[in-house]
């Protein structure tokens, strides 16, 4: 394979294109991506402190790659039958292999309901962050949409710039789908003990004020004035560029046990869909850094040297004020939630478990347990 | 071979102790603690670590 093209400069990518070069893929590599920016960590964009720059949170691996790097330009359309990729400029690329790797982007807010207004932002990327950097100079109030993951921990950022911050969060408990009730418990405990005003069950309806946002107004009438709102309602895969190519969409590009997703094709990261590996009936897309770093390595594998199924399992780490939560194995509200132990100060370790066995496991302050979780579910997976 | 793991960088996300028990291990308060000599035969898992950590806080060089 002489032209391999990794499309996606984010983490899954850069991890497929440092495992071509360790495989002695001495051939082309061609990385095109969507942002102007070489690969950078996202998980630092949600935390306290929030980075500067992109230099703070580059990886400075990507420079030695000797990749010929196509940023700022998003891929447009995949000709499987010609093994070309089309940028949006026109350009074509040609490749023996590809790697898609063009992950998710923020959902937004309807443009009904947010109207351009420059007050309305998501945090994704670093030019998101630079922004919100922007944004918070004012000293705004803050409305969040969204408790997730992304929302609860800038929630607890913002708190600590010492910021008035209000989330809506349309379930009754923040991560409860991601992480079950009693977990999701303790992280809206930590809102409140933080001064985080959670505003449960409710969903953004209206935006008031004319150039500026003045205010949020929920579906319960409640008007929360406030003078930025960050969008944090999840995400969406990045397959708009693979329509008509054949490829096999749905809520992402469908791959096999190895990751493939046709012939000298494979995806990994945010984008790509996995076959479950306990739940034939399930598929699986895992949105975390290290599902991008282990999936972009092992479809590198696939790819040139050999195809073999993908045993990663997904794994997390969140910082919600306080809260360091780590996780191994699957999470989440579908699971029977189980505390193992618990300390006064609110150190925990809890399991998941499911049709009668332990399929994942969390913690705050009991990262160590989850050593041997780690082993016995890999064994079982 | 000889690593080195950045203290101020690192927070505690356990993705070395996953990838090269051997090496890097928590005590009983969490706590990091690695052998910075490890022996030769660690070395594809040191490099599974160190391209794993998140913060990328574990170096390593060659003696």
């Amino acid at each position: 394979m002489r032209r391999i093209v990794i499309v996606g400069a984010g983490l899954a990518g850069l991890s497929a294109a440092e495992e071509l070069r360790r495989l002695g893929h001495d051939g082309d590599l061609t990385v095109i991506g969507a942002e102007p920016h070489r690969p950078y960590r996202r998980p630092p964009l949600s935390k306290h402190p929030l980075p500067r720059a992109h230099e703070d949170v580059a990886f400075g691996s990507a420079d030695s790659l000797r990749a010929n790097w196509v940023l700022g330009v998003p891929a447009r359309r995949l000709d499987r039958r010609r093994r070309l990729v089309e940028l949006a400029d026109g350009e074509q690329v040609a490749f023996d292999g590809l790697v898609i790797g063009t992950g998710s982007r923020a959902r937004e807010l309807p443009q009904a309901l947010h109207r351009g207004l420059p007050e309305v932002i998501t945090v994704r990327s670093v030019d998101d962050l630079a922004r919100l950097r922007g944004q918070l100079q004012r000293r705004p109030r803050v409305v969040i949409a969204g408790g997730g993951f992304l929302g609860s921990e800038l929630a607890g950022s913002l708190r600590e710039l010492g910021l008035a911050v209000h989330v809506v969060e349309r379930a009754r408990l923040p991560l409860l789908r991601a992480l079950g009730t009693d977990v999701a418990e303790r992280v809206s405990r930590a809102h409140r003990e933080r001064g985080v005003v959670q505003h449960l069950g409710r969903v953004v309806t209206e935006l008031l004020g004319a150039d500026h946002l003045e205010a949020v107004r929920l579906d319960d009438g409640t008007t929360i004035p406030a003078e930025l709102l960050i969008t944090a309602t999840g995400s969406e895969p990045n397959t708009e560029w693979l329509a008509g190519s054949g490829l096999a969409l749905a809520d992402g590009v469908l791959v096999n046990e190895t990751g493939i997703a046709a012939p000298g094709i494979v995806a990994a990261g945010d984008v790509a869909r996995w076959p479950h590996p306990w739940d034939r009936s399930a598929r699986l897309r895992v949105e975390h850094y290290h599902g991008a770093l282990a999936q972009g390595t092992h479809v590198a594998r696939t790819l040139v040297h050999q195809a073999q199924r993908y045993d990663g399992l997904p794994s997390f780490w969140a910082h919600i004020h306080d809260l360091r939560l780590h996780s191994v194995g699957f999470t989440g509200g579908s699971h029977r939630l189980h505390i193992v132990k618990s300390d006064p100060d609110g150190r925990f370790l809890a399991e998941y478990r499911h049709g009668g066995r332990v399929v994942g496991a969390i913690t705050h302050g009991y990262v160590r347990d989850l050593v041997p979780y780690r082993l016995t579910l890999k064994e079982t997976a | 071979m000889h690593v080195t793991v950045d203290r101020s960088v690192c927070e505690i996300h356990a993705q070395c102790v996953f990838e090269a028990p051997d090496v890097f291990q928590l005590d009983d308060d969490d706590e990091l603690v690695y052998d910075a000599q490890p022996a030769q035969r660690h070395r594809a898992p040191i490099e599974r670590a160190v391209a794993s950590c998140p913060v990328a806080a574990i170096t390593l060089v060659e003696a």
